[in-house]
């Protein structure tokens, strides 16, 4: 079994939000970056569930960026991927990252193709719908649930108010959400580990954004709670229906 | 021509595709053409009355084979589609399908995509489409470079208009791809309402220390008729079931009303529900940071204050 782990980082949760240049750049000044918590907490540690149980499963990470990434993917290989692969390529855009790790799967013989639901920054969910057309691989999204069979998975995804079974033959593309898997901390004996399994650099492919940032924005800050007494509840419908108008 | 996407299940539109509909329509009206919908499958509903939302034609693959979502095959018939229509806009709601097709219709079709859109594109310097980032702690105003543009749009963000339409019903015949998923089950949970189409969310955090208080916050949900969500540590304790984890790593919502009980309110689980038009706190700590993100505030004891506000909504809907 081979899993391909796509990994990308984000800001720290309590990163501060902030631009630069003009409101173009998100000012990363001071910012601790980690692994996007959807692709380290549910499709990684699920993959490494799966070497688990069947140890001739190798684990393969692949990531978009630059240098300043590889601390990321060391934690990643630390936490259980056998090798890593850094596309060396900086992209605001997701089809221009689809297409580098597209190109990167189609090197390899991948049975199963792991991201996370979305990364916390741009919440684009775009990669692994994007991979599944340059693939033309089956796709499942938002999975809560994965069991691997021989070469097939069944899978949990999620549908509006509640679950639904879906089996596909392997090759397939999955991305995974809450449920998926428990958090892990990687132990001492994966971080010395991790510093010696290949971290291979390749060069992007040739391809062109379809999409650029013109301007960030932060949203107007409310004017203020209006504060209710406990004892006055029918005041507090009386304005949810009369001034906010929402009941 | 902008071409919509209407996602059902259970043979029902769903409700976020209204607003896309409605989304598409007014996208159609700045570029001065025509917009049309795009179904697969059978539904129950009267696809001509789809014209009130703003489609002048609907277009209808009529299939029930269809009726089970199939990402690889949708996106395939999608882009096809979209080609043979010679659509320049598709839109889809940035609900759970339409995130795992509107990606894939996009690559087919050289197109760029803005997801989680919450604006009408500004044409003023091309075709830019605001999109919420850093899970709705800010936008970013992106350009689509590309002749062709795919855009999902953040549900309930643009909300549905009415149009005197009536729309016409095209029935299309496309040959359809082999299934890649089988779908073997399907468990709905019944008399529920999925968080993310609900208007109303009632959300329970740490504060009301175990699962046995839940009544409380339910029967305040049955009064209002809201869905319920809940904090992540009550979700990672079992307390709640995880679709009902809302935040920065659970689910973004952004209904009209979350009233949040026994929430402190951290950065994380902010980023998840601060785009709701209206959000009322309920918490005994009034230094509790969720307070200067709230709307209403209510500093008490949840044990006391939610059933009194249960009751004053009773009374309120009993006098209507
Ligand atoms: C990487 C990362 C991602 C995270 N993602 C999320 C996420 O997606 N969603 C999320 O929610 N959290 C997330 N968190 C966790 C977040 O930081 C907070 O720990 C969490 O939101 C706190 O949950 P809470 O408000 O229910 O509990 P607490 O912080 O314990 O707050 C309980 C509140 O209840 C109040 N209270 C107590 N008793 C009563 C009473 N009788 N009546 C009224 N009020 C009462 C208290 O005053 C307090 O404000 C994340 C954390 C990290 C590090």
């Amino acid at each position: 079994m081979n899993i391909l782990v796509c990994i990308s980082k984000t800001p720290d949760t309590t990163a501060k939000i902030a631009f630069t240049e003009g409101n173009t750049k998100f000012d990363e000044n001071g910012v601790q970056w980690i692994i996007n918590p959807y692709d380290e907490w549910y499709s990684l540690v699920r993959a490494i569930e799966i070497k688990e149980k069947d140890p001739t499963t190798n684990i393969h990470l692949i990531t978009v960026g630059g240098p300043e990434v590889e601390p990321i993917i060391r934690k990643a290989l630390a936490l259980g991927g056998d090798e890593a692969i850094r596309v060396n390529s900086n992209s605001n855009d997701s089809y221009v990252i689809a297409q580098q790790i597209g190109a990167i799967a189609k090197q390899g013989s991948y049975d199963l193709i792991m991201t996370g639901k979305e990364t916390i920054d741009y919440n684009s969910a775009c990669i692994g719908s994007m991979l599944s057309a340059i693939l033309d691989l089956p796709f499942v999204s938002l999975a809560n649930h994965l069991e691997l069979n021989g070469n097939s998975a069944t899978i949990i995804r999620e549908i509006e108010g509640g679950e639904e079974t879906n089996e596909v033959t392997l090759p397939m593309i999955i991305s995974c959400q809450k449920g998926m898997a428990e958090q892990r901390i990687p132990n001492m004996r994966g971080i010395m580990a991790a510093r010696t399994k290949p971290l291979k650099i390749v060069e992007p492919i040739a391809t062109n954004a379809h999409t650029s940032i013109k301007e960030f924005s932060l949203p107007p800050a409310k004017t203020g709670v209006k504060l209710i007494a406990p004892d006055q509840m029918d005041e507090l419908v009386k304005l949810l229906k009369e001034e906010a108008q929402v009941i | 021509m902008v071409l919509i996407y209407i996602d059902h299940s259970e043979k029902e539109i769903k409700k976020s595709s209204h607003e896309a509909i409605s989304y598409g329509a007014a996208i159609a009206k700045q570029l001065g053409c025509s917009a049309e919908a795009l179904i697969l499958g059978t539904v129950n509903d009267d696809l001509t009355a789809l014209g009130k939302l703003g489609a002048s034609k609907v277009h209808q693959l009529n299939n029930e084979s269809l009726n089970n979502f199939d990402a690889k095959v949708y996106a395939s018939l999608i882009a096809t589609i979209a080609t043979h229509l010679n659509a320049e806009v598709i839109v889809f709601a940035h609900n759970i399908n339409g995130k795992a097709i509107a990606p894939a219709v996009a690559v087919k079709l050289d197109a760029g995509i803005v997801t989680g859109a919450c604006s009408l594109p500004n044409l003023q310097n091309g075709f830019e489409v605001t999109k919420t980032v850093f899970s709705g702690k800010a936008f970013a105003s992106i350009k689509i470079e590309t002749p062709k543009k795919v855009i999902a749009i953040n549900q309930n963000s643009f909300g549905i208009q009415n149009h005197e339409l009536t729309a016409t019903l095209l029935e299309m015949n496309l040959p359809i791809p082999p299934a890649s998923v089988k779908v073997t089950h399907v468990n709905k949970i019944v008399g529920e309402i999925p968080l993310t189409e609900a208007n109303l969310v009632v959300s329970g955090g740490r504060g009301l220390k175990g699962p046995e208080n839940w009544g409380i916050l339910l029967d305040l949900a049955k009064a209002l008729g809201a869905a319920t969500a809940c904090s992540r540590p009550v979700s990672d304790s079992d307390w709640r079931p995880h679709h009902e984890h809302v935040g920065q790593t659970g689910i973004q919502i952004a209904p009209n009303l979350y009233i949040a009980i026994g929430i402190s309110g951290a950065i994380q689980h902010l980023a998840g529900v601060n785009r709701s038009k209206t959000i009322v706190v309920i918490n005994k700590d009034p230094e509790a940071p969720f307070f200067k993100a709230g709307d209403y505030g209510v500093v008490g004891d949840a044990f006391e204050v939610v059933p009194a506000l249960t009751a004053a909504i009773l009374k309120m809907k009993h006098n209507e």
